[in-house]
């Protein structure tokens, strides 16, 4: 909308341009901060991740707003499509906190799962509610 | 556009452009459905790659990804990210060819609208090739399936011991990965697939040198046995023994273990389904550029719409590569 055909072209030559170069950039920074470009040089991995996220969605928004046009929709359209997304922020916010949780707790399932139990002292029925049971258990 | 200025206008006044009748959204019901699909796919994709985040955080190790996709064809190793690098390249490229179909669309040329849809297909087909040698690669030459992951982790410092059981000056960092071959491996020497031999220890310096498998002499050892610088499990897979020297367990001689499951799962999972993706985008591709050079949506004279669609879906694959690639490869 609003751009002539020579004006478009040059834009989307434009735009694969810098995500090409994004793309290289990505790559280049992850082999240097894990070590393979400069002997000794290594970032740690936040760091790594932090940047890689940003380019990430710096080329994301280039392929939607530029490739796919969003940036020409009505705000109507564009809202009913990226708003819902944001719920992904709290999906992965709420997993990786899982995530670790499994990871810290890996001993005490380990041991709890080894534990061995007396079957005669399983609580039964009626009988769970004996306070003697729930404690041996 | 003067009447479109008079219709925004129209609609912060009132709200009569919802009243029915008209497109609020200006555009058609394809398009918008268009949209709404790749909004519920994106969250599938979104769901498969946060249980992938999950799951790697929640393991005390996770395979080095430069460590396991490091092989270019041609028998080349060591060569960390470059192959998926060109991979996406290649669906890079074929975001462009589609944005410049659909400009040719725009302007009703058909002759450019099947040119550039064809170049969009070829990039779609090479990704394709580049996957399956990126899968071949995996499964035949390095042995990993959906539930076998030959890609371990050491949680600490140590060396390998020697054919004869003493300790060699083969030593490993902790977080260093390994590969654990395979005794017999049944299709050894085909063409140009040495996967097997890559220097399996080194993620790091990778001078150690190839074909130590060989000099351990792999190929001779047998399933369900115990040497003493090896156990070989009853599937074949190598085992190597190695003396920790740092922490906990120093000093204890311990063998090799396989990676977590989930990795090879996942993995086979994700970019299978990606592929997948990108498979129905080039058989759509396909019939959608016949339909063009048919002459059906010259008739229809609505700018190739379809050919717009299309284009949608085929960046979403690109756009869902990007974040594939960010997760599995870069970090």
């Amino acid at each position: 909308m609003g751009h002539s055909y020579e004006e478009s072209k040059s834009l989307a030559l434009k735009t694969i341009l810098i995500l090409g170069g994004i793309t290289i950039a990505e790559v280049l920074f992850a082999l240097l901060g894990k070590g393979y470009l400069i002997k000794g040089v290594h970032f740690p991995l936040w760091l790594i991740a932090i940047v890689m996220i940003v380019m990430s969605i710096v080329k994301a928004y280039l392929v939607v707003f530029e490739f796919m046009h969003m940036k020409y929709e009505v705000p109507a359209l564009a809202k009913t499509v990226l708003l819902p997304t944001l719920l992904l922020v709290w999906g992965i916010i709420a997993f990786f906190q899982e995530g670790s949780a499994w990871r810290n707790n890996r001993d005490v399932v380990k041991e709890r799962n080894e534990k061995v139990v007396d079957d005669s002292l399983k609580p039964q029925g009626m009988l769970l509610e004996l306070p003697e049971l729930k404690e041996n258990y | 556009m003067g009447s479109d200025t008079a219709v925004a206008h129209h609609v912060e006044d009132s709200n009569a452009v919802w009243d029915g009748g008209k497109s609020p959204m200006k555009s058609s019901y394809g398009k918008l459905m268009m949209w709404y699909f790749l909004l519920s796919d994106a969250f599938t994709f979104a769901g498969f790659l946060i249980a992938y985040g999950t799951l790697r955080v929640s393991m005390p190790t996770w395979p080095v990804p430069d460590f396991v996709f490091q092989s270019l064809p041609g028998g080349i190793h060591n060569a960390p990210l470059i192959f998926v690098t060109i991979m996406t390249f290649v669906l890079l490229f074929s975001s462009f060819t589609m944005v410049r179909a659909v400009q040719e669309g725009k302007r009703e040329n058909k002759r450019g609208v099947v040119i550039w849809m064809i170049l969009t297909i070829i990039g779609g087909a090479a990704f394709l090739g580049c996957q399956a040698w990126e899968w071949t690669t995996l499964i035949k030459g390095e042995h990993m399936s959906v539930t076998t992951n030959p890609f371990g982790t050491h949680t600490a410092a140590g060396a390998y011991l020697n054919k004869d059981g003493t300790v060699s000056n083969e030593t490993f960092e902790a977080g260093e990965s390994y590969l654990m071959h395979m005794a017999h491996a049944d299709d050894h020497g085909h063409g140009d697939d040495h996967a097997d031999d890559h220097g399996g220890d080194h993620a790091d310096d990778g001078h150690h040198e190839e074909g130590h498998a060989d000099s351990y002499g792999v190929y001779n050892l047998e399933k369900s046995k115990d040497y003493p610088f090896a156990t070989v499990d009853e599937r074949g897979y190598i085992h190597r023994k190695f003396k920790v020297t740092e922490g906990d367990e120093d000093g204890m001689v311990k063998t090799e273990q396989f990676g977590p499951k989930a990795f090879g799962a996942l993995f086979f999972f994700i970019t299978g389904f990606h592929g997948f993706h990108v498979l129905s985008g080039v058989i759509f591709l396909i019939i959608i550029m016949l339909n063009v050079a048919s002459g059906l949506y010259e008739k229809r004279k609505n700018e190739y719409e379809m050919v717009e669609k299309m284009g949608l879906y085929w960046h979403f694959v690109d756009l869902v590569w990007i974040f594939v690639f960010l997760v599995f490869y870069l970090i």
